[in-house]
C-alpha cells in the first residue's frame, strides 16, 4: 500500500479524483439505462451493456464513413460536427437495439408473465448474443452479401479484435486544477453527463410520459386500471435507457477512441455497480453513483496499484449493500417523487 | 489415469510404428541421398500440424504463421512429388483453455508426425505435458516465455529468442538511449509480467516505479498521474498492443514526453490505430523477429520462425528420421541458418543465438522494414 502516492501531494490528490470523475461521469450516463429498467420492470437488464458497445462501433463508423480510414489526429474544435453526427448515430443505433431487445428478450416473457428471473436469464443470454453477433460482423456481413463494401467496417477476419475510430481526438489543456490539466475534452465528458443527466431528471418529473413511467414504476396494476400503456411505458424506458447509453459512447469514444465487441462487459458491470450504488431505480443516485465509483477507483489504483482498481470498485459494492442496501439515496423512481 | 494409459498407448504405437518400418527407412535413405527424393520414407502422405490462434484477437498472427508453414510445404512438395506431406490446423484462438482439448487430438492423430506451434505461451504452458509424453516434438515459432523451456519437456523446442534475451534487449536499449527514470508497467499475463520483470530487473535503480493494469482496461488516467509524479523519461509496458495503445495515448495526452517503449505483444500496426498517429510518434516497439527478406513468399511476424521451424521437420525426414523420438534427436543436433537467423537449439530447446530487434513508429506508422538490430 502506498499513501504517499495518494496523499503525498495535493497535486496527485487532485489528479487522481479528477481522472476519475471524468470516468466516473460516463459510468453514470450507462447506469441511467440500468436503474431506470429496474425502476419501471424491477428487471437488471444486463444487455444494456451490449446497447452501449453498439454505439461505440456507430460512432467509429461515422467517422469512417465521413473521413475514411486514414487515420488522423483532430482537434475537438475540428471533429466537432462529426461528433454530432456519431451522437446522433449512436443513439439512434443504441436506442433501435434497445428497443429491440425488449421486443424479443423482455416482452415475451413478461405477457407471459414470467418471473423476473427468467428475464434476467434471457438478459444475461441476449448480452452475450449481442456480443457475439458484434465479434461475427464480418461472417454476417458475407452472409447478406456486403463484405466487399463493407470491408471498412467489418476490419475482415479480425472483426473480433479492437475496433478504433480513425480520427483521434486530441485534447487541448484549458486550465490546470492542482497538476491536472482539465482539457476540453474532459470537460464536455462532465458538462454533457450532467446536461442530459438534468434534463431526463426535469423529463421524467414534469412530462406526461415522465409521469407515466413512474406511475408504472410505483405500481403497474392500478397504473394500467388508470389506462397508463405499460407496454409503450416500457418501450419508452427501454428508448430513453439506450439513447443514454449512445450519448454515454460516444463521449468514451471521444475519450478512449477504439472499442471492441466485449467492451461493453466491464463497463457494464461498472455502471451497474453505480447505479446500485446510488440507489437503483433512483436517476440522481446513478450519477452520485458514477462519480464516486471513477474516483473510489483511481484512488484505489493510487494506493494498491491499477490491478486493484476493479476489486476496490466492487469490494466497495459490497460494502455499499451491507451498510446501506437500497443505495445511497434509496430507490426512488416512482415512490420520491411520485 | 486414462490419460496415461492413453499417453502410453500412443507410445507404444509410435514406438512399434518405428520398429516394424525403421528397417525400409533405413533402406531408403541411401537411395533419397542421391535422388534428392525420400519417396520411401514413412511419413511421406502424413502430416504436420499447427496449433495456434487462426481467429479471434491474434489471429493474424496466427494466419501468418500458417504463411510461413505452407510457404515451407509447398517448396517440398514442388520438389519430392512422390513425398507429399499436408498440414492439419488447429485453431486454439490463443487460449490455454481451448488448446488442451486440440493437443488431444493431435496426439491421437497418428498421421501427425510433428508440430508447428502452439504460438503463444499460456497455451504452451497448457499443453506442453500432453505433447511430452506422447513423445511428439513441436517446435513453436513464437512462444516466448520463458518458464516453458524450464519444465523438462524435451520435446519442446522454439525458434525465437525468449522474454529474458528481450527484456535485456529493451532495458539495454533504453539505457543506451538516455533514460535515467524508467516506469515499468505490464498487464499481469505469464508473458507480460515475465518481460516487464526482466527489464525492471536488468534496469536496477533506473526503475523509479512500477504498476499493474488489467486486461481489459481502458480508463489509464491514474498511471499516467503516477508517471507524471514520478517525472519518468520513459515508460516501458509489457503487454499486448491494445493496452499499450491506450496507455500511450493517454500518456502522451496527459503531457508525458519521454520514450514509449514495449515488447513484441504490442509490435503490430493496430497500436498505432489504438494510439492514434500522434500519440504513437516515436513509440519503440521490440520483437525477437526482424523483417521478411524482399521476395520472401509470406508476410508478417513469424512467417519466417514457422517457415524455419517447418523446413527443420522436413530436413528431418529428408534425414530419414521417422519416429518421434528419431525427429526429436534431429532437432536436437540441427543447426542451420535460417530465414530468421542462425538456428541451434540449446538443452532446453531454446534457440542458442536470439535476434531482437527493435521497431519504431514513423510518420504515423510502424516502420516494419527497418528495425534496428538491439542484440
Amino acid at each position: 500500500m502506498d499513501f504517499g502516492a495518494l496523499f503525498g501531494s495535493l497535486d496527485n490528490f487532485l489528479s487522481f479524483t479528477m481522472g476519475g470523475l471524468v470516468f466516473g461521469a460516463i459510468y453514470a450516463l450507462i447506469a441511467l439505462g440500468y436503474t431506470m429498467v429496474y425502476g419501471v420492470l424491477q428487471l437488471i437488464n444486463f444487455a444494456h451493456s451490449e446497447v452501449f458497445m453498439y454505439g461505440t462501433f456507430a460512432v467509429a463508423w461515422v467517422f469512417i464513413a465521413l473521413h475514411g480510414t486514414g487515420s488522423a489526429t483532430w482537434s475537438l474544435g475540428h471533429a466537432i460536427p462529426y461528433l454530432l453526427v456519431a451522437l446522433i448515430a449512436a443513439m439512434l443505433l443504441s436506442a433501435g437495439v434497445a428497443l429491440l431487445l425488449e421486443r424479443l428478450a423482455y416482452r415475451p416473457l413478461i405477457n407471459k408473465g414470467a418471473p423476473k428471473l427468467i428475464a434476467l436469464i434471457s438478459a444475461i443470454g441476449a448480452s452475450f448474443a449481442l456480443a457475439e453477433a458484434m465479434g461475427l460482423r464480418d461472417r454476417i456481413a458475407s452472409w447478406v452479401g456486403l463484405d466487399g463494401k463493407l470491408a471498412n467496417y467489418v476490419a475482415p477476419n479480425k472483426a473480433r479484435d479492437v475496433f478504433s475510430n480513425p480520427v483521434s481526438i486530441q485534447p487541448h489543456g484549458l486550465f490546470e486544477i492542482g497538476g491536472y490539466k482539465v482539457t476540453d475534452v474532459d470537460l464536455v465528458i462532465v458538462v454533457a453527463a450532467l446536461v442530459m443527466m438534468v434534463a431526463l431528471d426535469q423529463f421524467v418529473r414534469r412530462t406526461r410520459f415522465g409521469r407515466g413511467i413512474r406511475a408504472v414504476a410505483q405500481d403497474p396494476e392500478s397504473a394500467a386500471l388508470m389506462g397508463v400503456n405499460s407496454t409503450r411505458v416500457v418501450q419508452l424506458t427501454f428508448l430513453i435507457g439506450g439513447l443514454m447509453a449512445g450519448a454515454a459512447a460516444t463521449l468514451y469514444m471521444m475519450k478512449i477512441g477504439s472499442t471492441r465487441q466485449n467492451a461493453g462487459f466491464l463497463l457494464g458491470v461498472k455502471a451497474f455497480t453505480a447505479a446500485v450504488m446510488g440507489g437503483i431505480g433512483n436517476l440522481r443516485g446513478a450519477l452520485l453513483g458514477g462519480l464516486i465509483l471513477g474516483v473510489m477507483e483511481n484512488w484505489g489504483s493510487a494506493v494498491f496499484g491499477s490491478e486493484w482498481k476493479d476489486v476496490v470498485a466492487f469490494i466497495l459494492l459490497v460494502l455499499i449493500l451491507l451498510v446501506r442496501p437500497s443505495g445511497l439515496l434509496g430507490e426512488s423512481l416512482g415512490k420520491a417523487r411520485a | 489415469m486414462i490419460r496415461f494409459s492413453k499417453s502410453a498407448r500412443m507410445l507404444a504405437v509410435v514406438a512399434a510404428a518405428g520398429l516394424a518400418l525403421s528397417s525400409c527407412g533405413s533402406d531408403n535413405k541411401s537411395d533419397n541421398a542421391s535422388s534428392g527424393s525420400s519417396g520411401g520414407s514413412e511419413l511421406c502422405g502424413k502430416n504436420l500440424a499447427f496449433l495456434g490462434a487462426l481467429t479471434g484477437d491474434a489471429g493474424a498472427l496466427g494466419q501468418n504463421m500458417v504463411g510461413g508453414i505452407e510457404l515451407a510445404l509447398k517448396e517440398y512438395n514442388d520438389k519430392h512429388a512422390d513425398c507429399q506431406i499436408g498440414l492439419k490446423k488447429f485453431d486454439s484462438q490463443g487460449s490455454p483453455d481451448t488448446a488442451p482439448g486440440l493437443a488431444t487430438q493431435i496426439v491421437n492423430d497418428d498421421t501427425i508426425f510433428g508440430l508447428i506451434g502452439p504460438g503463444f505461451s499460456g497455451e504452451s504452458l497448457a499443453t506442453g505435458k500432453t505433447f511430452f509424453e506422447a513423445g511428439l516434438p513441436s517446435i513453436s515459432p513464437s512462444a516466448t516465455n520463458v518458464t516453458i523451456t524450464q519444465q523438462g519437456w524435451t520435446t519442446w523446442h522454439r525458434v525465437i529468442g525468449n522474454d529474458d534475451a528481450q527484456g535485456a534487449a529493451d532495458a539495454q536499449y533504453l539505457t543506451d538511449n538516455g533514460a535515467a527514470k524508467v516506469y515499468v508497467v505490464d498487464d499481469g499475463q505469464d508473458y507480460s509480467k515475465g518481460l516487464a520483470g526482466k527489464v525492471t530487473d536488468t534496469l536496477g535503480d533506473a526503475v523509479v516505479g512500477t504498476d499493474q493494469i488489467s486486461v481489459g482496461q481502458t480508463d489509464m488516467s491514474a498511471v499516467v498521474t503516477k508517471v507524471n509524479a514520478a517525472k519518468a523519461d520513459a515508460v516501458f509496458y509489457g503487454g499486448y498492443y491494445t493496452e499499450a495503445g491506450l496507455l500511450a495515448k493517454a500518456l502522451r495526452q496527459g503531457g508525458f514526453k519521454g520514450t514509449f517503449m514495449s515488447g513484441d505483444g504490442s509490435e503490430d500496426p493496430n497500436f498505432v490505430k489504438v494510439a492514434g498517429a500522434q500519440a504513437a510518434e516515436g513509440a519503440v516497439l521490440s520483437a525477437p523477429a526482424g523483417p521478411p527478406p524482399a521476395d520472401f513468399g509470406a508476410t508478417g511476424l513469424y512467417a519466417t520462425q514457422s517457415y524455419d521451424a517447418a523446413n527443420i521437420f522436413l530436413a528431418a525426414l529428408d534425414d530419414g528420421a521417422s519416429t518421434g523420438e528419431e525427429i526429436n534427436t534431429f532437432i536436437g543436433s540441427y543447426t542451420a541458418d535460417g530465414v530468421s537467423g542462425p538456428i541451434e537449439f540449446d538443452e532446453n530447446g531454446d534457440i542458442t543465438q536470439s535476434k531482437i530487434y527493435a521497431y519504431f513508429v514513423k510518420n504515423g506508422e510502424l516502420d516494419v522494414e527497418n528495425p534496428q538490430a538491439i542484440s
